[in-house]
């Protein structure tokens, strides 16, 4: 973070291009979001990276007045992991789909999770492949009807925060699109993180898959069915507070607060160094359908790449000084003729 | 035990100018070792020399059998060589197996040395022996010396600390001492190898040194291995040399290309043969600067490459025919970003896994045409272990001046294979540093997508650059300021000026060195690896009388501009390659002339005489 904050508004990180999303559409929301977060943030507009893939969402760097490359389905992480490994100066963000991050590029994703590359990785989770107008995406619940899944979908959807739990993420959240106050919380946690953030946005498609997380968004059940996760806390949920989390012998349960006593609920710890209680709280809901986990499931420090990769130049350097080329060219022995 | 003693017991050596020797065993049985180490003593003795590694690509094939035969051949010479040898004059078989597989290369006459106690009814039978070839006269036109190397070695070692089984690992060593006597190779040079890898106090040590000099002194001792042979320093041209193979001076290329653009280097990589060397050496000179990302597969290899040029290193990715293939559609990502990157394949037996341990040309039209859409990119081979320095930074030198993918073509046998390398003075390498753009180049405004008048190379401007910010990607660019654009005159010129800016390379290559008889009506055109056996055959043929030309093709595209000249007027063209006939097919194109394939697709290398005997088989036909 830079001591000397620059002033910026959120115009400052709109690029000229005009945003060409379908009407509606929740990425304009996250767009929003994002750009106003980094005028606050006052890191140096040129030091921000932004690499997508392919997909609806994939589009969002041309919108940003930063750095930027729209780049190969699902190849993103890896695209942004060389850059962050070449300039560990930058901010680097992939944007990326549930697509794009879990179908295609699913194994890029599980590695730079994995090493814990300096890279904050935003998925925007719509259920659906928009793009291409409307098939089942490795999100999209069983049963799914699409153009490619007429009769039902038969694939088993990935849950994208088990996901990263289950690849030791070190920092994993989920937020909702429309929760612009909710999201800009997570971005500066994110921001804050050393190595892999991941943000799971439920972005809602109104045109291929409209309301896909209406449960979480309507005013009529969303405060039944958002459970918020704030580190140190109990995890309580209900218009009243009523409901909370337990975890129990077989995993993360909803209680009656007034059943079991306060006690019993489980205090939200997002530092805890193993991610099972962070997994088992991931479990809690598929879909989305009933109530379900928002916020920062996990955030714990773990060596990042980039500095071990400098480090071992560093330790190298001290051990053998700076490389020179003619003694490397001799560095097998060589003989002389004359 | 010094080993300068011993030499007062040696006979007078017979001079030879030259010798092939062909070091072969079970896969485990550190024929590779032994051989490079024979290799290096040679090389530090002065010697010119070239070597052929050749190994199964299974680890350990099941031991003793012909499929599980590894063999390293080495060519030393008093004069300038160019090829590994065709025929060995001398075979050291460390089992049946490795005599079986070997036998029909040697020259008739050659000296056969086995380790007779390998020479059991069980190996016999998994090498398919009905008799024991050393008793059933079958080797009678070889001059065959037996040495019980497994039982001297067992006897060596005695007291070095290595026991059981461990023991017989250092027979190797005792059948590069027993070859060091055969041919006069000091011992210094491989006892100081012995202590610097495996440290002074380790048994290990001590054991390879024991059967090393056991070795040895069985030549002295016993008898007929006293007829021994000495090949004396090579007049090679002055200068200081080292002993180089391909992947390691591809790699120290890839640092003194990065060194001469001034730029970072940053090497993504996935392990595949027989690439995996330039990503291992590289690994090993983090001290220079080197950033090496070993991948979760190829396309992120390519990838984070491309993540790094775009960050402003001089980025490049290691591959093989399979995994270039993968990088496929990042490498049409990177040319139509239009970043400076390195693709090398070092090429290997296809198609799929193939023959990954065996030589092959056939990646040439991938390499060329292997893309989606319109994407032409600089293709660059190498030509030999000592010329992949050059051509490495030849090909950084083009991807930075052009910003653009270059494709760097080896091959596996120039991957393993090494030579004498005259090194080149630091000083005098080429340089051609790269100057970043850090201001507006459009008023104030920055347009990414503008060109040099000349090169037609875009601007680079890196991220952490004030008032530079700018968006790249895989849609079309608007012309100058790279906006995604899908007006149809736009794409047709952006398609235009992409293929133009790699054209306009031809330029900026060289003249072809037209080799031998300049004017002669039979012209050898090569590329990549078969320059050592085409200009070795064609030496010989022209020793015997014979007019031939010989031109090797570095850039294959775009190809040099006088190369029409070259061609023209030849009554033959012959295209020797280890593929189908590529390169011939392009030159048809190119030039519709109809060129003579010549295409070798056995996994190995060209042998000197098969390219003398097609030229002499051209001269019957063109004097009949």
């Amino acid at each position: 973070m830079n001591i000397d904050v620059k002033q910026y508004t959120r115009a400052d990180f709109q690029s000229n291009q005009e945003v060409r999303w379908c009407p509606g559409c929740g990425d304009y929301t996250i767009l929003a979001s994002v750009q106003t977060f980094l005028a606050e943030l006052g890191i140096d507009r040129e030091k921000h990276v932004f690499i997508s893939g392919i997909g609806c969402s994939s589009r969002f760097p041309y919108y940003m007045n930063t750095y930027g490359m729209h780049s190969i389905h699902g190849r993103a992480p890896a695209i942004a992991s060389g850059v962050a490994a070449a300039n560990p100066d930058l901010t680097v963000w992939v944007i990326t789909g549930d697509g794009d991050a879990l179908s295609i590029g699913g194994n890029h994703l599980i590695h730079a999770l994995r090493r814990n590359i300096n890279l904050k990785i935003l998925l925007f989770n719509n259920q659906i492949y928009g793009l291409t107008k409307g098939q089942y995406s490795p999100t999209s619940e069983q049963g799914k009807r699409t153009k490619t899944s007429p009769m039902g979908s038969i694939d088993y959807p990935f849950n994208p925060v088990s996901l990263a739990l289950g690849a030791e993420a070190t920092f994993v959240a989920r937020t909702l699109d429309m929760d612009r106050k909710h999201t800009a919380e997570i971005l500066a946690a994110a921001a804050e993180h050393r190595g892999t953030a991941f943000i799971e946005f439920y972005q809602n498609c109104n045109v291929f898959n409209d309301k896909a997380f209406i449960e979480l968004t309507s005013r009529e059940t969303r405060d039944d069915n958002r459970v918020y996760l704030d580190h140190g806390k109990p995890i309580l949920f209900g218009p009243d507070n009523e409901f909370g989390i337990r975890i129990g012998p077989t995993g993360a349960e909803i209680v009656e607060v007034s059943k079991v006593g306060i006690d019993s609920i489980q205090v939200h710890n997002a530092k805890d160094p193993e991610p099972g209680v962070a997994f088992a709280l991931s479990r809690l809901s598929r879909g989305p359908h009933g109530p379900t986990p928002l916020g920062i499931f996990r955030d714990v420090e773990r060596p990042v790449y980039e500095d071990l990769l400098v480090g071992q130049i560093e330790e190298a350097q001290a051990q053998k000084g700076t490389g020179d080329l003619a003694d490397l060219l001799r560095s097998t022995g060589t003989w002389t003729t004359n | 035990m010094s080993s300068d003693t011993e030499t007062d017991a040696r006979p007078t050596p017979e001079k030879i100018d030259r010798v092939v020797i062909r070091f072969a065993g079970d896969s485990g049985d550190g024929m590779q070792l032994a051989g490079t180490q024979f290799t290096a003593s040679s090389a530090m003795f002065g010697n010119d020399l070239a070597t052929l590694p050749n190994f199964p690509s299974e680890i350990r094939a099941p031991a003793g059998t012909i499929a599980g035969v590894s063999s390293f051949q080495v060519h030393i010479a008093d004069w300038d060589i160019l090829t590994p040898g065709d025929h060995p004059d001398c075979l050291i078989a460390m089992n049946p197996a490795a005599l079986k597989a070997n036998l029909h290369d040697l020259k008739p006459g050659a000296l056969i040395i086995v380790n007779v106690d390998a020479f059991n009814e069980r190996n016999l039978a998994k090498a398919g022996y009905e008799s024991n070839p050393l008793e059933d006269d079958s080797l009678r036109a070889y001059h065959v010396l037996t040495a019980p190397m497994e039982e001297l070695t067992k006897k060596a070692l005695v007291g070095t600390g290595v026991k059981g089984r461990a023991v017989l690992r250092s027979k190797n060593f005792f059948a590069l001492g027993l070859m060091s006597w055969m041919y006069s190779r000091p011992l210094k040079p491989v006892e100081q190898w012995i202590t610097k890898k495996f440290g002074e106090d380790n048994p290990v040590a001590a054991a390879n040194l024991a059967a090393l000099h056991a070795g040895y002194n069985y030549g002295i001792t016993a008898e007929g291995f006293h007829h021994t042979f000495e090949v004396e320093p090579a007049a090679l041209p002055k200068g200081e040399y080292t002993n180089i193979s391909g992947n390691i001076a591809t790699a120290w290329g890839l640092i003194a290309g990065a060194r001469a653009a001034n730029l970072p280097l940053f090497l993504g990589s996935y392990p595949i043969t027989p690439a995996t060397s330039i990503l291992e050496e590289l690994a090993k000179q983090k001290h220079f600067g080197v950033k090496t990302f070993q991948a979760e597969d190829e396309i992120a290899g390519v990838g984070s490459a491309v993540g790094a040029a775009f960050a402003g290193n001089l980025a490049a990715t290691t591959t093989s025919g399979p995994g270039l293939a993968l990088k496929s559609e990042t490498i049409s990502l990177a040319f139509t970003l239009e970043l400076p990157l390195i693709v090398i394949d070092v090429q290997r037996a296809g198609p799929s896994t193939g023959m990954p341990t065996k030589v092959e040309q056939s990646d040439l039209l991938f390499a060329m045409y292997g893309r989606h859409g319109e994407a032409p990119l600089p293709v660059v081979s190498i030509a030999s272990p000592a010329d992949a320095f050059s051509a490495t930074m030849e090909a950084v030198r083009i991807a930075t001046k052009y910003m653009t993918p270059v494709i760097l073509l080896s091959d596996g046998y120039i991957a393993n294979s090494s030579e004498p390398w005259k090194l080149p003075d630091v000083a005098d390498l080429p340089t051609f540093p790269v100057t970043f753009t850090t201001e507006p180049n459009h008023g104030d405004e920055f347009l990414p997508y503008t060109r040099d008048p000349e090169t037609l190379a875009r601007p680079w401007a890196i991220p952490g650059t004030p008032g530079l910010e700018h968006r790249v990607g895989g849609l079309e660019k608007h012309d100058g300021t790279g906006n995604v654009a899908y007006e149809p005159d736009n794409h047709q010129l952006m398609t235009e000026l992409r293929a133009a800016k790699i054209d306009a390379i031809r330029k900026d290559i060289p003249p072809i060195k037209v080799h031998g008889d300049a004017d002669s009506k039979i012209l050898v055109l090569g590329w990549g690896s078969t320059f050592s056996a085409i200009r070795a055959g064609v030496l010989n043929a022209r020793r015997n009388g014979r007019s031939v030309a010989h031109a090797q093709i570095r850039h294959l595209n775009p190809l040099p501009p006088d190369l029409g000249d070259v061609l023209e007027g030849r009554e033959v063209i012959l295209i020797p390659e280890l593929n189908n006939g590529q390169f011939a097919r392009m030159i048809r194109a190119e030039y519709l002339i109809a060129p003579r394939s010549f295409a070798k697709i056995q996994g190995e290398p060209f042998k000197a005489d098969e390219i003398e005997e097609q030229l002499n088989e051209i001269c019957r036909e063109i004097n009949s």
